[in-house]
C-alpha cells in the first residue's frame, strides 16, 4: 500500500519534525506526541479520506523492555474508498493520563474510548458520557494495567451468600 | 370398621403423588449467558428435543418456574441479578449448574468472574463440560427428576407464608459506599439501588 | 449515546416530562439472547432514547491473554463469539502468524477456509433463526438449528469437540482432516440449499416478518462507515467492504465469489444480505473442497514454529527437543518486539487483533476489535422514535454476541 499522499498531507499540517513513522508488516505506524494527535487526526479524517476509525486501543508499558512512557494509546484509521490503513500512536503518562476525545471526528469513538478509560484509567477529554461501562459502578481499579493482578483483588468474591433455608 | 389412616400414612402418599408430578412436569428457567446458552438451546430444538423428558415448557419468567438452569459463566456484575431470580422463583424449586463457568469457574480464573454459582446460590445438579453436550443435561434433567421423586421437598416449605425478601440480603462485610459493588448500575436506571439496610 | 437529564433532552412542545417513563430491558430477557440491559426512555409505546448497559458477562479475555501463550490463548478466544467460533481461532492465529512472519501450508490454508465458511454459515443461520423466533416465526428456528447440527457434526469430525473446537494452532493445525471430514462436508454442500431455500420461502415474502423488518432500523451509509460499523451490517447499508476481498487472507484470492450487498440498511435489508451472504459462503466451501491440496497441514518442522505430532516426539531426538523448547515457557517462538494488528472478515464483521510483543511466548497485550461491542454502541441512533416492539426486531438484526460485546 502506498501512503506518500498521507505523509505529504501530515507534512503540510504538522510540520516535518512532529511526527515519526516505521512499518511492521502491512503496519503503517504514525507515532505523534500528544499534545498534537488531535491535530493529526484532524488532518488526516479531513484532507486524507480517512473516515472511518476501526480500532482504538491502549497498552500498558509497565514491564516492556525498552519502554520510556507508561500508557500508549493506538488509532486504527481506515479509508473506505481506497481500503488504506494508518495506525496512528500517542503516549500519554502518570500521574492522570489524559487525551482529547475524538468523539466529535467519530461517532464510533463512543464506546470505545469509554472502554479504554475503563481498563486504563485514562481520560478523554470532551467525551460526552465517560462512565465505566464493562466494570460495575463500583469498581475502583483499573484492571488491564500491569500493576493488577489477574485473580484481582477479592472483588469477585464480595457478595452475599444466599443458602438453601432462606431461599 | 373402616380402618382409619393415621396421619402419617395419608401424607407419605400424597407427598408421593405430588413428587411424581413434579418431576416429571419440570419448567426451566434458562439463566443463560453464554455458550453453554447456545446448547440449552440445541437442547431444546429438533436434534435433542427436551420435551421428551417433560421439561419443554421453557418459561423466562422466573414465576412460573422451578428449575434454574444457570448456563454460562456468571460474572461480578451478574451476581446480584442471578440472585434476585432465584430469590423471584415461587418454591419448590432447584438449580442445574450448566457447565464448568458455572460450576468452578473453569477456563475463566480473572478477577471478574465469580469461581462456581454455588459460593451464593443452592445448586442441586452440576453438569460437567465446557460446554455440556445436550445428552449430559439431559441426563441432568433426569437427575434431577429422580430427586425430586426420592426426596421432594423435605422441608414443605412451599406451603408456608414467604417470609424471605426477594432480593439478596446486605453485604456480610460492613463496607463504606465506595467499596460496594452494585450491579444493576446506579446511574439513573430503571431499578433503584440495594436498599442495605 | 450522552447520557443526559431528561428535561434537557425533550423538547417543550413534545411532551411534559410526566409521560415519560423509564423500562428496564434485561439483563436477563429472552429477546436479548443474550446478557444485556437497555434502559429505554418511553413516551407511550415510542422508544424516546436508549442506554445501553453493558458487561454483565465480562470475564476477562484480554487480561487472560497476558497470561497465556500463543497456543493456549486459542481455546479463551474460542469462547469470545460463541455461535462462530472456529473464525475466532482462524482470526487469532492469523495474526499470531503474521506477528511471526509464518507461512502457513496451502492444504491448511484450504481447511481453514471452508472451517471459516461453515463458522459463517452456522452464525447467519443462528441469527437467522432467532431473528425470526423474537417476530414470531418458530418454525424457522427449528431449521436452521438442525443444519447448525450438521456444522457441529463437522468441527467435532475434524477436532473431537463439537462446540469448542479449539482447531488451530500456530503454524498449522491440530490434526490434518479425514476423508469422513470430506464426505461430510460435501454432503452439507448437497444438502444445504434445500433447507436454505425452505428458510427464504418461510420469511422472505412472510407479510408479518416483512412489515415488522422493513423501514425499521435504518443504518444510512454516512452513519455506517462514522459509527465504524462492518460487516453484513455495513454491506446491507451499502457499504462495499469485504476484507476477504480487500485484504485478501487465507485462500480468498484464489476463490470465487461475489461480495452481498443492500442498499436500504434497515433490518430487512441485514437479513436479505445474511442470506445471500450464506450461498456465497457455500459457494466458497463447494470450491475449496474440490480443490483441497495435498501435502502437509503443518508448516515445515524446521522452521521450530508448530508442536511436533506425537510420533515425531516419541521416537525422534529433535522432535523431542523441539516439542519441549515449544513448551518451555522460557524458550518457544522467535518473536519480534512488534505490536501488529491484523483481521479477518468473520460473520459479525472485522474481528481484529491487536498483538504486543515482547519477545516470549505470550502477549503483551491481546487486544481484541470485538464487531459485536461496535455494533451494539449503534443501537441508540438506531431504536430512537421507534415503538418499543421494535427492539427485539433492531436487536436480533445486529446480532449481538454478549461474550464478544463484554469479553
Amino acid at each position: 500500500m502506498d501512503h506518500r499522499s498521507t505523509l505529504s498531507v501530515l507534512r503540510s499540517q504538522l510540520g516535518e519534525q512532529a511526527f515519526v513513522t516505521s512499518e511492521f508488516r502491512d503496519n503503517f505506524r504514525i507515532e505523534v506526541p500528544a499534545e498534537r494527535v488531535l491535530d493529526a487526526l484532524l488532518a488526516l479524517k479531513d484532507q486524507a479520506g480517512f473516515d472511518m476509525l476501526a480500532e482504538l486501543t491502549a497498552v500498558d508499558y509497565l514491564h516492556y523492555p525498552n519502554a520510556r512512557d507508561r500508557y500508549g494509546v493506538v488509532y486504527c484509521l481506515l479509508n473506505t474508498t481506497t481500503g488504506e490503513r494508518v495506525f496512528v500512536k500517542t503516549f500519554v503518562n502518570d500521574p492522570d493520563p489524559c487525551l482529547p476525545s475524538v468523539f466529535p471526528l467519530w461517532k464510533g469513538a463512543d464506546w470505545l474510548e469509554r472502554e479504554v478509560y475503563d481498563m486504563f484509567g485514562i481520560v478523554f477529554e470532551g467525551h460526552p458520557d465517560l462512565r465505566r461501562i464493562l466494570l460495575p459502578e463500583g469498581f475502583r481499579s483499573y484492571p488491564l494495567r500491569k500493576d493488577y493482578p489477574l485473580r484481582g483483588r477479592l472483588e469477585r468474591h464480595n457478595f452475599p451468600v444466599i443458602p438453601r433455608a432462606e431461599s | 370398621m373402616a380402618v382409619r389412616p393415621n396421619e402419617n400414612f395419608l401424607i407419605t402418599q400424597l407427598d408421593w403423588l405430588a413428587n411424581f408430578v413434579r418431576a416429571n412436569s419440570l419448567w426451566p428457567m434458562p439463566f443463560a449467558t453464554a455458550c453453554c446458552g447456545i446448547e440449552l438451546m440445541a437442547t431444546a430444538s429438533s436434534r435433542y428435543d427436551l420435551a421428551r423428558f417433560g421439561s419443554e415448557a421453557i418459561r423466562f419468567s422466573p414465576r412460573q418456574c422451578d428449575l434454574m438452569i444457570v448456563a454460562g459463566r456468571v460474572v461480578m456484575k451478574m451476581v446480584p441479578v442471578m440472585q434476585r431470580i432465584w430469590l423471584q422463583m415461587p418454591e419448590p424449586k432447584w438449580c442445574i449448574s450448566m457447565g464448568a463457568c458455572a460450576s468452578s469457574g473453569g477456563v475463566f480464573d480473572t478477577y471478574a468472574v465469580v469461581q462456581g454459582i454455588d459460593r451464593f446460590i443452592p445448586v442441586d445438579v452440576y453438569v460437567p463440560g465446557c460446554p455440556p453436550r445436550p445428552e449430559q443435561l439431559i441426563r441432568a434433567v433426569l437427575d434431577i427428576q429422580e430427586k425430586v421423586k426420592r426426596q421432594g421437598t423435605l422441608l414443605g416449605r412451599e406451603f408456608e407464608e414467604r417470609k424471605a425478601p426477594e432480593r439478596p440480603r446486605p453485604l456480610a462485610l460492613e463496607l463504606a459506599p465506595s467499596e460496594k459493588i452494585v450491579a444493576p448500575g446506579s446511574v439513573r436506571t430503571a431499578t433503584q439501588e440495594w436498599d442495605v439496610n | 449515546m450522552p447520557l443526559q437529564e431528561v428535561e434537557s433532552f425533550v423538547g417543550e412542545e413534545t411532551a411534559d416530562k410526566d409521560f415519560l417513563y423509564t423500562l428496564n430491558f434485561g439483563p436477563q430477557h429472552p429477546a436479548t439472547h443474550t446478557t444485556l440491559r437497555l434502559i429505554l426512555t418511553l413516551d407511550g409505546e415510542t422508544v424516546i432514547r436508549a442506554v445501553p448497559d453493558i458487561g454483565y458477562l465480562h470475564s476477562g479475555f484480554e487480561k487472560l491473554g497476558e497470561d497465556l501463550d500463543f497456543n493456549q490463548y486459542v481455546t479463551i478466544v474460542d469462547r469470545m463469539n460463541y455461535i462462530s467460533p472456529i473464525a475466532n481461532e482462524i482470526a487469532w492465529h492469523h495474526v499470531v502468524e503474521k506477528l511471526l512472519g509464518i507461512e502457513i501450508t496451502p492444504r491448511c490454508r484450504y481447511i481453514r477456509t471452508i472451517m471459516a465458511e461453515i463458522a459463517r454459515i452456522s452464525d447467519h443461520l443462528l441469527n437467522v433463526g432467532t431473528a425470526a423466533l423474537d417476530l414470531g416465526a418458530f418454525t424457522a428456528f427449528l431449521y436452521a438449528f438442525y443444519q447448525r447440527e450438521k456444522c457441529y457434526d463437522i468441527y467435532e469430525t475434524a477436532a473431537g469437540q463439537r462446540f469448542h473446537p479449539s482447531y488451530t494452532r500456530v503454524g498449522g493445525l491440530m490434526a490434518d482432516v479425514t476423508d469422513d471430514w470430506i464426505r461430510k462436508v460435501r454432503d452439507f454442500v448437497v444438502g444445504f440449499p434445500k433447507a436454505h431455500s425452505d428458510i427464504s420461502k418461510l420469511l422472505n415474502k412472510n407479510r408479518i416478518f416483512m412489515d415488522r423488518t422493513q423501514g425499521i432500523g435504518v443504518l444510512s451509509r454516512e452513519d455506517a462507515i462514522n459509527l465504524s460499523v462492518t460487516g453484513p451490517l455495513a454491506r446491507a447499508s451499502g457499504v462495499v467492504r469485504d476484507l476477504r476481498k480487500d485484504e485478501p487472507y487465507l485462500a480468498y484470492s484464489e476463490l470465487d465469489f461475489q461480495v452481498v450487498c443492500a442498499k436500504e440498511g434497515d433490518c430487512y435489508a441485514r437479513y436479505m444480505v445474511r442470506m445471500g451472504e450464506m450461498l456465497e459462503s457455500l459457494k466458497i466451501i463447494q470450491q475449496a473442497i474440490e480443490n483441497l491440496p495435498s501435502g502437509p497441514v503443518n508448516v515445515d518442522i524446521e522452521g521450530k514454529a508448530v508442536i511436533p505430532d506425537k510420533s515425531a516426539t516419541y521416537r525422534s531426538i529433535e522432535g523431542l527437543i523441539q516439542h519441549f523448547e515449544l513448551i518451555m515457557t522460557n524458550r518457544q517462538w522467535k518473536v519480534p518486539v512488534e505490536e501488529v494488528y491484523g483481521a479477518n472478515e468473520t460473520a459479525n464483521g472485522e474481528l481484529g487483533f491487536y498483538i504486543v510483543a515482547d519477545g516470549t511466548g505470550r502477549a503483551y497485550r491481546a487486544r481484541t476489535r470485538p464487531p459485536s461491542f461496535i455494533h451494539f454502541a449503534i443501537f441508540p441512533y438506531l431504536i430512537e422514535g421507534h415503538l418499543i416492539s421494535d427492539v427485539p426486531a433492531i436487536l436480533g438484526s445486529l446480532n449481538i454476541i454478549a461474550a464478544e460485546l463484554d469479553r
